[in-house]
């Protein structure tokens, strides 16, 4: 070994011993900080610095309570808050029953929902036509999904249909609908879960834990009925959506197909699709960038001849 | 020093991968859908091999982008799941009461059937007795054999790009 090639193999250990007995503790120490604010409060209720009192048990619970989110949120949980959901909407419309049309839908939504990133959610997607013509979609948290013959009717082909399940499926692979639930609920819930648990709940418990669910419920349908997600969550949604049309070998333009469509239909002042989301022509200049190397939507003809098949009742 | 420079990245390079493995079969994770569906290739598309329940405790072998090739413990068979079907933390499927406490300190434990659950829904329904599941309880009966799916694709002469 020559002197300057030896020079090197020292220097390469300096360095790899820096990275392994330097950094590591100090990585290491930072990551056990929540740990030893949690041990502190339970000896030293308050740190004095200088002029500064820090109570440390203050510290400690709030860390805890930040901690309480719709992450927190289980799948199982998810599920039941989703069927509340679905069938809080149901209470709104009626659904449109054509076995065949909800039979093409379903198909069509699995297969998109596959090419998601959460393609498994506890109790599985499944979709449902509404008998309503008002413009609009809605997705339940867990994965129930519902479309008005309304929206439907802004779909001039297979590929503007499957934008509408994949916005929709976003919305569920993102947990939107879990996010409209009031933080001081999941405060309240989640802490009183922690606590009494599952089985052992009594009574008192229970009617405790139904007010919340029910408070949570609302939080959701409000928002997914009346007020609308905010603009990013939508404009993710889309974003979503194209990355599922690409995947599964759609033209992602039939979503500014779907959109184009859209703005002629759309009227003012409704409770639809033009009171809960950003314009179409927002939209639709939103995902401008990750459209405009697509060309125009081309269906083969099986495929626009099954659409016709299947949605010509609408 | 080619010799030595050999040397030092041959035991590197042992000492990395061999780590990597270890990590690997260490790692258990938990079924945290209802009916885990396992596959015989990391695709939608595999021939589905077992179905594992919720709560159900599986050891990863391998991945492959989002799939996890995976295997009960006490089990030789394996096969391949989606990972957003598998949950790194423990579900007690039913919880006592020293399991309620632990969950209570730990991140790493959840409680299955806590929180809302079917009693809470039983509960709200009796407070709204206008809410009808009924439709909800159909579409959930909705399953879609994956051979439709694979019909469905081909009749439309659709393309999908590999799964990642």
């Amino acid at each position: 070994m020559n002197r300057s090639s030896r020079r090197q193999f020292l220097r390469l250990t300096c360095k790899w011993s820096f990275w392994s007995f330097g950094v590591a503790p100090i990585l290491s120490a930072f990551l056990a900080g929540c740990k030893t604010i949690d041990s502190l409060s339970k000896n030293v209720p308050s740190i004095q610095i200088g002029d500064i009192n820090i109570d440390t048990k203050t510290i400690a619970e709030n860390t805890k309570l930040v901690a309480h989110s719709f992450e927190d949120i289980t799948p199982e949980q998810e599920y039941y808050i989703g069927r509340t959901v679905g069938a809080e909407i149901l209470q709104k419309y009626r659904p449109y029953t054509s076995k065949k049309a909800n039979n093409y839908i379903n198909v069509m939504g699995q297969m998109l929902a596959q090419a998601s990133d959460r393609p498994e959610t506890f109790g599985g997607y499944h979709f449902l036509i509404l008998d309503s013509d008002e413009i609009n979609a809605y997705a339940a948290p867990g994965g129930l999904i519902f479309l008005t013959r309304g929206i439907l009717k802004c779909c001039p082909n297979e590929d503007a249909v499957a934008s509408v399940l994949a916005h929709e499926i976003g919305h569920v692979q993102h947990k939107d609908g879990l996010r409209a639930i009031k933080q001081s609920r999941l405060t309240t819930a989640l802490t009183s879960i922690a606590i009494t648990g599952a089985k052992t709940y009594g009574h008192e418990d229970l009617s405790k834990l139904t007010d919340t669910f029910e408070d949570s419920i609302s939080d959701i349908t409000k928002t997914l009925i009346v007020t609308g997600y905010s603009r990013s969550l939508e404009y993710q949604a889309d974003l979503a959506a194209l990355n599922i049309l690409q995947r599964t070998g759609y033209n992602p333009k039939g979503l500014v197909v779907m959109l184009n469509q859209m703005k002629t239909q759309l009227k003012p002042g409704r409770q639809d699709f033009a009171k809960t989301h950003p314009s179409p022509d927002n939209r639709l200049s939103e995902i401008q960038k990750q459209t405009a190397a697509y060309s125009v939507v081309k269906t083969p003809k099986a495929r626009q001849t099954r659409f016709e098949d299947a949605l010509k009742s609408i | 020093m080619t010799k030595l420079k050999a040397v030092f990245i041959t035991v590197l390079f042992f000492a990395l991968t061999g780590l990597t493995v270890y990590a690997i079969e260490q790692k258990m994770m938990s079924i945290q859908v209802k009916d885990g569906v396992v596959r015989s290739s990391p695709s939608f598309l595999g021939k589905i091999v077992t179905q594992l329940p919720y709560g159900e405790r599986v050891s990863v072998q391998a991945t492959k982008g989002a799939w996890y090739l995976i295997k009960k413990p006490e089990k030789s068979t394996d096969g391949w799941m989606h990972s957003s079907a598998l949950s790194m933390k423990k579900i007690v499927l039913k919880p006592g009461a020293s399991d309620v406490q632990q969950a209570a300190s730990s991140d790493e434990i959840t409680l299955a059937g806590k929180g809302f659950n079917q009693r809470v829904e039983n509960d709200f329904i009796s407070r709204n007795p206008q809410i009808d599941f009924t439709w909800i309880n159909k579409m959930e009966k909705t399953v879609i054999p994956q051979n439709q799916i694979l019909a469905f694709i081909k009749e439309g002469q659709l393309t999908p790009k590999g799964e990642e």
